[in-house]
């Protein structure tokens, strides 16, 4: 190979090397505008109709007066019923399965099953619940069944959250506590729950940001899409002061008052549900940020 | 105590899913399920033709792969091999975020966005089509391809790339010809767990593809998916225990069974790529 020709190929590999970068920049950059436009296009359309009157006002069938108040009520309650029981289920799952199980066939199945779970289509879970909450245990399409519905499908997402923060930390930890003669259940309580506590709140908050855009299982178990009313007070004026009857109680949630109106022909509704769209894309936003902003912190603090 | 609702979970789903089908079969000869080209369960001429519904979830599993795929590798040796620190640590938390938006939202931007923006090009395209929706929906994806494939290739020891550049090679020829095979098993599990989040997606297809059953492959045409009609008749008042209210935990069925197949084989296959080094 005479000089020349090595310095044209080393200019030629040079030159794909420049084209490939470049390429690999939009690549990633469409994916981010796309973004970007979607969160654009929504507030453009939106933003017009966000006003104190849509946060206050039941859905209607004049599209100008309609508003999403019971869909975020419906939605902060179905989150309740969500973190009650996904939160300690998915903890106590994680904590039992890095500190306390013992290697055997059991908790190979129980990890396997966790990582298919996370596979598992939204729609089935809805499918499940609708078989299984709505109609075996006759919970009927409730905030309840909904809120069950959700629970299961984020486990997958808190137990893993859980057993990465837990791993995180070191054995010396473990080994310093029960040199004190700290029985494990001490442990956990005094050293694994606290110092892992951010990690497992981050999961949290992801688990709980998908729960909130979740649509298809809540569909599933059918929600209803209009609904000009709100559950029941959780108080009462005479005792026991509280009721539970809000938790069986028909109800609809944020994604699917927005589908409802994306699907409908006329203009004006798709006006709602590009508002409805982007309180929830900020909702999401607010919470992935937040938990991204946690990690980046812890990532940063601690040093064992 | 509390790992076991997972199990159960899993229980519950199959136990409902087959419970269902079965009272379904009963009605349905598993033959014609598998063998009509029709699928109209809600009709007096009723037809049962699985295919009908797996036609449209195919297609539109393959427009959103043919995007995600060739975009979600490309963005991977991208971050892992090209990328400066600073665009990596700020460009990852955006396309998680990406990952983030519910889908509802993306349904509402291939049906209001996209769709439009499409006819500009081609006026004859219908309202409803696969295309805007495998389109958005494979937009969707990027992400959960690009994580898996970045984390595999980071997973490639240093030494491999240094012996690569030690021979003289640039960072392309090193990241195509030594990263990417070695992270290989990684990128297949990658992809698989694509196709099992593209096969699953619902609302994306039931706003913007169409409701309606239809055998075809052309991307241009509506068509319903498997997860669009169950939501389609989760939306109508169906009697619990009728032909039709069995025929969506059928159809579910057939859906858990194929993204079971794809979770098991990335499973594996993402467990061999951890054991290389």
């Amino acid at each position: 190979m005479k000089p020349t020709d090595l310095q044209t190929h080393i200019a030629a590999a040079k030159r794909r090397e420049a084209l490939f970068a470049a390429l690999g920049l939009v690549a990633l950059m469409i994916g981010i505008l796309t973004f970007a436009t979607l969160f654009a296009d929504m507030a453009w359309k939106g933003l017009g109709r966000l006003d104190v009157d849509f946060f206050t006002h039941f859905p209607s069938r004049r599209a100008s007066h309609a508003g999403i108040l019971s869909a975020w009520v419906g939605s902060t309650l179905v989150m309740l019923v969500t973190a009650f029981f996904a939160v300690p289920l998915g903890v106590a799952a994680g904590i039992y399965l890095e500190e306390y199980s013992r290697k055997n066939w059991i908790t190979d199945l129980i990890e396997i099953n966790i990582t298919n779970l996370a596979g598992v289509p939204s729609i089935v879970y809805g499918l499940l619940a609708l078989g299984l909450f709505v109609y075996q245990f006759g919970f009927g399409q409730s905030i309840l069944s909904a809120g069950l519905t959700l629970a299961l499908l984020i486990l997958p997402v808190v137990i893993v959250a859980t057993r990465e923060a837990i791993r995180a930390i070191p054995q010396v930890i473990r080994e310093g506590s029960y040199a004190l003669g700290a029985t494990r259940w001490q442990t956990v309580r005094y050293h694994i729950l606290p110092y892992s506590s951010a990690g497992i709140l981050t999961g949290v908050i992801i688990g709980m940001a998908r729960a909130i855009g979740e649509t298809a299982p809540i569909i599933t178990i059918g929600a209803l899409t209009f609904i000009a009313f709100l559950p029941p007070s959780p108080v009462k004026a005479e005792p026991p002061f509280f009721s539970v009857d809000w938790l069986f109680s028909p109800f609809t949630v944020m994604p699917i008052q927005m589908f409802n109106w994306t699907s409908r022909p006329e203009a004006a509704f798709q006006v709602n549900a590009a508002a409805a769209g982007f309180v929830l894309v900020l909702m999401t936003l607010a919470m992935n940020g937040l938990a991204i902003w946690l990690r980046y912190r812890l990532r940063k603090r601690i040093k064992w | 105590m509390a790992a076991l609702v997972s199990v159960f979970t899993t229980v519950g789903i199959v136990y409902i899913l087959v419970r269902e089908s079965v009272l379904f079969f009963q009605h349905v000869p598993i033959g014609d399920f598998l063998t009509d080209r029709q699928w109209t369960p809600l009709f007096d001429d009723a037809h049962f033709g699985i295919v009908a519904l797996l036609s449209g979830t195919a297609t539109s599993s393959a427009v959103a792969l043919a995007i995600a795929i060739p975009l979600g590798t490309v963005v991977a040796i991208y971050l892992s091999e090209f990328a400066p620190f600073r665009l990596r640590e700020v460009a990852k938390p955006f396309l998680e975020l990406l990952g983030g938006v519910p889908t509802i939202v993306y349904g509402y931007f291939a049906l209001l966005f996209v769709t439009p923006l499409l006819q500009r090009i081609y006026p004859e395209l219908p309202g409803f089509n696969l295309l805007s929706a495998g389109i958005v929906m494979g937009i969707m994806i990027i992400p959960y391809v690009s994580s898996i494939s970045e984390d595999a290739m980071r997973a490639v020891p240093m030494s491999l790339r240094e012996g690569s550049y030690a021979m003289g090679a640039t960072r392309l020829q090193t990241a195509l010809r030594v990263v990417v095979p070695a992270a290989f098993s990684g990128l297949a599990s990658a992809y698989i767990l694509g196709i099992s989040r593209a096969v699953g997606e619902t609302m994306i297809l039931a706003v913007a593809a169409g409701m309606q059953p239809n055998l075809t492959f052309n991307p241009l045409e509506p068509a319903a998916t498997i997860t669009a009609y169950i939501v389609q008749v989760a939306l109508g008042d169906l009697p619990h225990g009728s032909v039709g209210y069995q025929t969506i935990f059928a159809a579910g069925l057939t859906l858990m069974v194929f993204t079971l197949a794809c979770n098991v084989m990335g499973h594996f296959l993402r467990k061999r790529f951890r054991e290389a080094y």
